[in-house]
């Protein structure tokens, strides 16, 4: 409808018809003024929406933490007791469990992640990474309270029964693993983490990967370079600061993952060096009391360790973010 | 001509194996990533299907100790949520989508708005739902139907707008061009030409967006807080089948984790069908922005 | 005598033939350019000679590639290995961009292990740099990054990259169509320069340029080798009519 055929007309249009359509395509031509208007003013509203978001987010939080903030001030964050009959809130507790899983999850996810990326940009046929691909996709796809379930039921018996002996009889000298042996744990909610993380690490890590430019490839393999060396040559420098990125990005969604971490890490708030004992987060302790709260200031500490949580979250985004940006910027934006 | 002399062939026949080693690591650390997925799978199939029934989709809830019931009420109000989040997010998401590849494409505020699309997506979940339950929840009065909306809304738009405009971005720009050369307006060539041209991969992504958030739990437990009873009102609280499947698994009560292993197995289906039946038509390399 | 021997090679992509049995000598201590219009499969007649070509997903090659008589594609050949020997050199320079200068250079070296001490390694970086034609231009930046210099430059900065690691052969796939006409010539003087010590095929959509730089001149139009014959012969008095045709821009 929208470029009319002038050309050819069997038998010839009368003159109203014709003013008409001359009419109709002076205004296609000139714009409707509204239209462009309209269209414009909406979208750049929808853009403001999601602009203002974050921004909101951080201002709305900060306003209903506002009685703890002023109540318990810089102490809130050195603070160990989380006593909420006697209206003590100290927040360290939940901020070294979120550190500590989230850590450790990375230190299995990273790895493993840049190898699955490898795997499937660098090294497998298209047919095999297509298919892969998509299973690593479901991997993500799978809902955290089905990975908390699972953690629950399934991985933390096995990880009481079989692997924390293993670690403490060969480790147990670390005081990481001693202690008694309950099945939900630090190491618990690392491991679900983990696994919920690396097929995000690899997603990222996959973006970065195909911006690295096949002509680097191309002269790494005419040198005479083997796979590994192409790798190592060509892709790993190019990509490096994506690569930190994805990692850091990662690290991000560890920190904010909610509902798995809270079904499976025991929720007590105490800090403790064995990776055997029940901890907790930021998220998931937010998660269990928050409707449980019945006093003012209650709340008010629950939402500031929300705030904890995303000032956190948003330093760790916006590094990350800016990192693959430099890499990836020519393929999405122009 | 051809000497060949021994140090060579030694680094030769190392630089291979060095070459074949790193390549099979990463091989086998695919292949163990995605034990879990087989593994979780397994056992959700194995636990849950036995809960699977009529009455699964059509009860509600028993209280501790009788058997039968089902999660009638939970599927009903996680495809209510969904459905409601789903119309705000493409609204606001597709809009943002359009905005930042069609009239603010050459605008240094286009960058301001993808970047914050981009950090949005990775705020923690439970935060949107405080959010949420600040801004919506308290002035209302209540936990609603609305609230949870709101917040799975909050958590797809990044997701959408970003999906969008990379649906967009990938239309060949002599279209846009000729379009606008043949004299029409430049808010038609967005829209007819070009949003049309990309519908599907918007559509796309909007699924893949929409299977993302069904699996939310964290952002509805204090906004749709849950139910146990029917109810579709918007102003009241409602059951979702993430929330349900959280509360039975932490309870004590044998009963109740046989019940979420069933909801856990239908909920994994709902989304792993949408996320499959997405990648398997709209084809190769095609990924959910993080 | 000839370097390389083509015998009935045939290259695919997937199920499409991009070479359709091509037979050819090329000849040692000699430049032999090849050309035909864009999509003729020149690039990919080049890429077969150094095994290149199966980097590309699902791309095959069938027939025989004799180097010095032993075929490239034979059981149990390392293509790592062959193209150690064939170096090559493409259309758009692709210095690494993390490394220096030298660096960039002495890759294939530390690659293959042959520069043992800094003091040998800093000896085959200057000769092939000097060999290059670059090393008046870069001697005080050999620290700089590779990615500093001009287009020009960066490409010679690939030829020295790879000559370094003593190639017997030496393949150009169109070196110059990226660059401006001083760099050009530099890279064609360069050509008529190296070949006395090694064996240089070059891709070239260019006709004056194949006619400048080249002794030997095979034509391919559609996959299929037309005409290969001495390069004076070729363009004054070609055998073929589509040889005729394109050489005198009746198309292409």
């Amino acid at each position: 409808m929208l470029s009319p055929n002038f050309g050819s007309y069997a038998v010839a249009p009368s003159a109203t018809a014709q003013a008409r359509t001359k009419r109709r395509w002076q205004r296609l031509k000139m714009g409707v003024p509204a239209g462009e208007l309209v269209f414009d003013g909406f979208t750049a509203a929808t853009a403001l929406i999601t602009l203002s978001l974050v921004v909101a987010i951080v201002v709305v939080l900060a306003i209903s933490a506002w009685p703890a903030l002023v109540r318990f001030r810089a102490g809130f964050l050195v603070g160990t007791e989380w006593d909420p009959v006697n209206e003590q809130f100290g927040a360290l507790p939940f901020i070294y469990g979120t550190a500590v899983s989230s850590l450790l999850a990375l230190l299995v996810a990273a790895p493993f992640g840049i190898g699955v990326a490898l795997c499937l940009s660098e090294l497998a046929p298209d047919w095999l990474s297509n298919i892969l691909g998509f299973l690593v996709e479901l991997l993500a796809a799978i809902p955290s309270v089905v990975y908390g379930l699972w953690g629950i039921f399934v991985l933390g018996p096995f990880l009481r029964d079989a692997v924390e002996p293993a670690l403490a009889r060969y480790l147990g000298f670390l005081p990481l693993f001693q202690g008694p042996r309950v099945g939900v744990s630090m190491l618990s909610a690392g491991a679900i983490l983990a696994v919920m993380v690396v097929p995000f690490i690899s997603a990222v890590c996959r973006d970065v990967f195909a911006a690295v430019p096949d002509n680097l490839r191309e002269a790494a393999f005419a040198l005479g370079a083997t796979r590994w060396e192409m790798v190592r040559l060509a892709v790993l420098p190019y990509s490096l600061s994506g690569i930190v990125g994805a990692i850091i990005l990662g690290l991000g969604r560890a920190l904010g993952e909610t509902i798995a971490v809270a079904m499976v890490i025991g929720n007590r708030s105490v800090i403790s060096a064995s990776l055997f004992m029940p901890s907790t987060t930021l998220a998931s302790a937010i998660a269990n009391e928050f409707t449980e709260a019945t006093s003012d200031i209650y709340v008010a500490a629950l939402i500031e360790l929300g705030l904890v949580l995303i000032l956190v979250s948003l330093l760790i985004n916006v590094t990350a973010r800016l990192m693959i940006y430099k890499l990836t910027a020519q393929r999405f934006t122009r | 001509m051809k000497t060949v002399e021994p140090h060579v062939d030694a680094r030769r026949m190392w630089r291979k194996f060095k070459s074949g080693a790193m390549m099979t690591a990463a091989v086998l650390a695919t292949l163990l990533t995605l034990v879990p997925l087989f593994l979780v799978l397994g056992y959700l199939v194995k636990q849950g299907v036995n809960g699977i029934n009529w009455a699964f989709f059509t009860r509600l809830p028993r209280p501790v100790g009788e058997p039968g019931g089902g999660m009638g009420n939970a599927v009903l109000g996680t495809l209510e949520v969904v459905g409601l989040a789903s119309v705000l997010a493409v609204i606001v998401g597709v809009g943002t989508g359009i905005y930042l590849s069609e009239p603010g494409r050459n605008r240094s505020v286009a960058n301001g708005v993808r970047f914050a699309a981009d950090v949005l997506m990775g705020v923690p979940s439970i935060v949107v739902g405080i959010f949420v339950y600040a801004v919506v929840v308290r002035p209302m009065g209540g936990f609603s139907a609305l609230a949870g909306a709101i917040a799975l809304a909050v958590m797809m738009t990044p997701l959408v707008a970003r999906t969008t405009e990379q649906a967009l971005s990938m239309v060949p720009a002599e279209l846009r061009e000729s379009a606008l050369a043949l004299g029409i307006p430049r808010w038609r060539t967005s829209l007819s030409v070009v949003a049309r041209t990309a519908a599907r991969g918007i559509t796309t992504g909007v699924l893949l967006a929409l299977a993302r958030i069904a699996g939310e739990t964290a952002p509805l437990l204090f906004t749709a807080f849950g139910n146990q009873y029917w109810s579709t009102s918007l102003r009241r609280p409602i059951a979702a089948l993430t929330v349900q499947v959280y509360t039975y698994a932490i309870s004590p009560f044998e009963d109740w984790h046989r019940q979420a292993w069933a909801g856990a197995l239908v909920l994994t289906a709902m989304v792993l069908v949408v996320e499959g039946v997405v990648r398997s038509i709209s084809g190769r390399g095609l990924r959910t922005p993080r | 005598m000839a370097k390389i021997r083509l015998v009935r090679m045939s290259a695919y992509f997937g199920r499409t033939r991009a070479l359709r049995e091509i037979n050819l000598d090329i000849p040692e201590f000699n430049v032999t350019a090849v050309i035909g219009p864009s999509g003729c499969g020149k690039s990919t007649l080049v890429r077969c000679i150094n095994r290149m070509h199966e980097t590309v997903k699902d791309a095959r090659v069938e027939g025989d590639v004799l180097l010095d008589g032993e075929n490239i594609y034979g059981p149990g050949v390392d293509p790592v290995q062959i193209r150690r020997r064939v170096g090559m050199v493409f259309q758009k320079p692709a210095p690494f961009p993390t490394m220096s200068i030298q660096d960039n250079v002495a890759v294939g070296l530390n690659l293959n292990g042959l520069a043992l001490n800094r003091g040998e390694r800093a000896e085959i970086v200057e000769r092939s740099l000097r060999r290059a034609a670059l090393w008046n231009e870069v001697k005080d930046d050999l620290g700089k990054p590779g990615t500093s210099l001009s287009g020009g430059q960066q490409q010679r900065l690939c030829i020295a990259r790879a000559l370094a690691v003593e190639p017997e052969v030496l393949l150009m796939d169109e070196p110059c169509s990226a660059l401006d006409p001083i760099s050009t010539a530099h890279i064609e003087e360069l050509v008529l320069e190296l070949k006395s010590q090694y064996t240089i095929v070059i891709v070239t959509h260019n006709m004056q340029q194949a006619a400048r730089v080249s002794d030997f001149t095979a034509f391919l139009l559609g996959g299929v080798l037309i005409e290969f014959g001495d390069t004076k012969q070729i363009f004054t008095n070609p055998e073929r009519q589509e040889t005729e045709d394109y050489i005198t821009g009746r198309f292409g």
